[in-house]
């Protein structure tokens, strides 16, 4: 009786278009690029500012236009799936348990949104008006 | 629901005859509350004696008879033939080697699951006649859902990180770290650490959680892996804030 | 096998996660969207007041603190999702992420300074 065990190759970029939850995967990873590249953006910004008010006007200029808007629209689109998955898999990294009791995982999420609904307020407040 | 014909569409290797595997097709009438394990039973005793699988308890304890039912791990015990439409693609779990037919190589798991350590190490040996060791219920419920593990490897074969990377040590090894870790009887952990917190060890992981979706009795390793980073950069950055300090 | 030093660029990833999740959202709603929307006041972006704002020590320090976060989780998920699209030369992609990240926490960190 021979051994020839067979391996069976799987494709090392494309594996993820197999399944509905490697893309949902894929689309949570992806969302740190328009992150990464928005934060990026505000870091130019911030420098431009620190140059005066001819370099932070031809910045603020150079944002605006269709294209602008629609790199604004996706980044949007992907932080708020960002924030639902971050907040989605918290109670599984950190289960809570409270006088004995372990805490409901939906808790948690519920108590992250209304955190986030006070953060986006304060951003508001403080950047926004 | 009623009895309904099935093709099972069933991928066969002989190491000893054939370069590829390659699908054969069976027919199967099925009574309305099989499972699919039934219907490879049926195909076993009456269509082709050569098929070969693993099965046992018939009832999602053994871990025996997982297996990629149109392309998800499932146990074939546990997935009833009145959920699948009328042609099922069994294969062998993904990820894994196939020895033969439906049958795959689990050799790396047994090694990797022996790495982890996975028993109590105690802080003292005590003989039988000392007595047993104490633990609260709720010392018991905080590790009671690791150990829930069958072996089934359904988790690693719905991985991709494993699939990317077969040196990562994967999510039931690392539940069950996670499970003794866990255990109040147990010290071990900076035991199992070289193992555990290396780089093929928890830091391999991405969090898909692809393994907690597929696993039949909910021990939720991918839980247990990022419990395990978080308590794992806990003890890291004690080592340089506190060295003396060891557990 | 030893142990890793992976926990100190998780956390650094963790922590930035964390703060993107509960904060970028509403940025990028104020400084991208709400203008043409027509939601914010005139001079909510102004140099004047941006200027103003980013004068304390404090606020210097916040905003270096979330954007550094936020460009190292960044950096570090692209890192693992160059790997999960099969570019296996891993030490190369993590010095072009962690370097882009680097660059600009540098170049924040200037700007801060001059501010």
């Amino acid at each position: 009786m021979s051994r020839r065990p067979y391996l069976r190759e799987q494709s090392k970029s494309g594996w993820w278009l197999s399944q509905p939850r490697y893309v949902r995967y894929m689309m949570r990873e992806v969302s740190a690029a328009f992150i990464g590249i928005y934060a990026l953006i505000l870091i130019i910004g911030v420098h431009r500012l620190s140059q005066g008010e001819i370099a932070y006007a031809s910045f603020m200029a150079s944002t605006k236009g269709p294209a602008g808007l629609l790199f604004a629209a996706a980044a949007m689109l992907f932080a708020v799936y960002h924030t639902l998955t971050w907040f989605q898999v918290t109670p599984k990294a950190m289960p809570l348990t409270l006088s004995g009791k372990r805490v409901p995982g939906g808790v948690i999420v519920a108590a992250h949104w209304l955190g986030f609904a006070v953060a986006s307020a304060a951003v508001w407040l403080l950047v926004g008006s | 629901m009623s009895d309904r014909t099935i093709e099972l569409e069933i991928l066969r290797y002989d190491p000893e005859q054939d370069d590829a595997p390659h699908f054969q097709t069976y027919t199967v009438p099925c009574q309305e509350d099989w499972v699919v394990l039934d219907a490879i039973n049926f195909v076993k005793e009456n269509l082709d004696r050569t098929l070969s699988y693993r099965w046992s308890c018939h009832m999602a304890v053994c871990g025996s008879c997982g297996m990629a039912l149109n392309g998800e791990p499932a146990l074939a015990c546990h997935a009833f033939v009145r959920d699948y439409p009328e042609r099922i693609r069994i294969e062998p779990l993904q990820n894994f080697p196939i020895e033969r037919d439906l049958v795959v190589v689990m050799d790396d798991f047994m090694e990797k699951l022996a790495a982890v350590r996975p028993y109590v190490i105690a802080a003292e040996e005590k003989d039988v006649e000392d007595g047993e060791h104490l633990q609260t219920p709720a010392e018991l419920a905080r590790y009671k859902q690791y150990t829930a593990c069958i072996n089934c490897l359904l988790c690693y074969s719905a991985c991709p990180q494993y699939g990317l990377n077969d040196s990562f040590i994967g999510p039931a090894a690392l539940a069950l770290a996670h499970r003794y870790n866990l255990d109040s009887r147990d010290v071990g952990r900076s035991a199992r650490e070289d193992v555990v917190a290396s780089n093929p060890g928890i830091w391999e992981c991405s969090f898909v959680g692809a393994c907690s979706e597929v696993c039949p009795k909910s021990v939720d390793p991918a839980a247990a892996i990022q419990q395990t980073k978080i308590a794992s950069s806990g003890d890291y950055f004690m080592k340089f804030l506190m060295p003396w300090k060891r557990k | 096998m030893a142990s890793s030093h992976k926990p100190v660029i998780w956390g650094l990833f963790a922590a930035g996660g964390t703060v993107a999740a509960f904060l970028v959202p509403a940025l990028i709603l104020i400084t991208c969207l709400a203008a043409p929307l027509g939601l914010l006041p005139a001079d909510a972006l102004s140099y004047a007041r941006l200027h103003g704002l980013l004068q304390s020590p404090l606020s210097k320090l916040i905003t270096f603190a979330i954007l550094f976060l936020i460009v190292w989780h960044a950096a570090h998920r692209l890192r693992i999702t160059a790997h999960d699209l099969g570019i296996r030369k891993d030490t190369l992609v993590a010095v072009i992420f962690y370097g882009i990240a680097t660059a600009g926490s540098l170049l924040l960190l200037a700007a801060l300074a001059t501010l």
